[in-house]
């Protein structure tokens, strides 16, 4: 159970929350700016296209190698699962009920 | 001539009322990000703030599962960054609104404005809607349900006796993989894509803490750019 609801991780973890609602309020207020003053270069507007689907991947390609064979296995029910459906919620089903039979089958890992 | 545009309460419900078939997915989606947050050792206060002040679904999973100590900082900042740069392109789209309304007004709006909320106010923009209202009221009524659904799943998350055993920890892997789905464009992502996952594992391997986050992003997106450049540019 959660003894101090007003623990923090640092003393200046609250700052730092704060420094990352600024860096999100620019990119969300910067494209106001970019209507009145410039136009992005093609190369710009396809490069930032491009980024989160790149993000995703360097983010979740240690966690699914760490997660061993069990955790390869969902993860490709989790992708076959949204791909098929276009459903967040129900492929995040998928791969937590997978994973949590396959770990049951495969207790070594 | 169009009607004029107009900011009015009336639209903010309007907005508002349109968001609410979102709001079950954004509390199912909330609950989960606060389980995650308590599962990485992120305490209840700033699992709200990071709702209430950052308010980005996606940056959150990831600043919570990047959440360590002692903190990285330039990577939880760097990462956000990174990760929201696509807002950029959002705002343009709506430009008939906000730049007719008060310029106090245009930035107040934004401020809550997700890819959701985002794509409904286009939806409604090119409907013939007039009133700019509608995409602050829609942001409003995303960030009071994720806030709530975060402080719920934060706080009841801590007594799930055994995460492991029913795979709770890996929500945020299966979370991920379900967005990137959607990123999926078709074969010209696949090089990108190995790059990016390559140079993440790799950079993992030798260089410590979570700089492989921006590395794998950086040479993935810049190949895609280019190689897209190339394909199209002739």
């Amino acid at each position: 159970m959660e003894a101090d609801l007003l623990a923090l991780t640092e003393w200046w973890s609250p700052l730092l929350i704060l420094a990352m609602g600024v860096a999100t309020y620019a990119t969300r207020a910067g494209g106001l700016v970019l209507i009145k003053r410039m136009r992005l270069s093609p190369f710009v507007e396809t490069w930032l296209g491009q980024i989160p689907g790149a993000v995703f991947i360097a983010l979740v390609a240690p966690m699914v190698l760490r997660a061993g064979p069990p955790g390869w296995i969902a993860a490709a029910l989790t992708l076959a699962a949204a791909r098929l459906w276009g459903n967040f919620l129900a492929a995040m089903a998928v791969g937590t009920v997978a994973i949590a039979l396959l770990r049951a089958l495969w207790p070594a890992a | 001539m169009r009607e004029p545009i107009v900011f009015t309460r009336a639209g903010l419900l309007r907005g508002f009322l349109a968001a609410l078939p979102l709001s079950v997915s954004c509390v199912a989606f909330a609950l989960v990000y606060g389980l995650i947050a308590g599962q990485n050792g992120v305490s209840v206060i700033e699992t709200g703030l990071l709702s209430l002040i950052v308010f980005a679904g996606a940056s959150q999973f990831l600043a919570v599962e990047l959440w360590d100590q002692p903190l990285p900082v330039a990577t939880l900042v760097g990462a956000v960054l990174v990760l929201n740069l696509r807002h950029l392109l959002m705002a343009p789209t709506l430009r008939r609104w906000l730049t007719a309304i008060p310029a106090g007004r245009a930035y107040a709006s934004v401020a809550v404005m997700t890819d959701e909320t985002w794509g409904l106010s286009l939806a409604d923009l090119e409907k013939g809607g007039r009133d700019a209202a509608f995409l602050a009221g829609a942001g409003l009524c995303l960030y009071v349900f994720w806030f709530a659904g975060s402080i719920l799943g934060r706080l009841f998350g801590g007594l799930v006796p055994d995460p492991e055993r029913f795979g709770l920890d890996f929500l945020g892997t299966a979370f991920f993989i379900a967005l990137l789905s959607g990123f999926w464009k078709g074969r010209g992502d696949i090089l990108p894509w190995l790059a990016a996952g390559g140079t993440a594992l790799a950079a993992q391997a030798l260089i410590p803490g979570t700089w492989y986050i921006v590395i794998g992003a950086l040479s993935g997106s810049l190949l895609g750019a280019w190689l897209k450049g190339r394909r199209h540019g002739g």
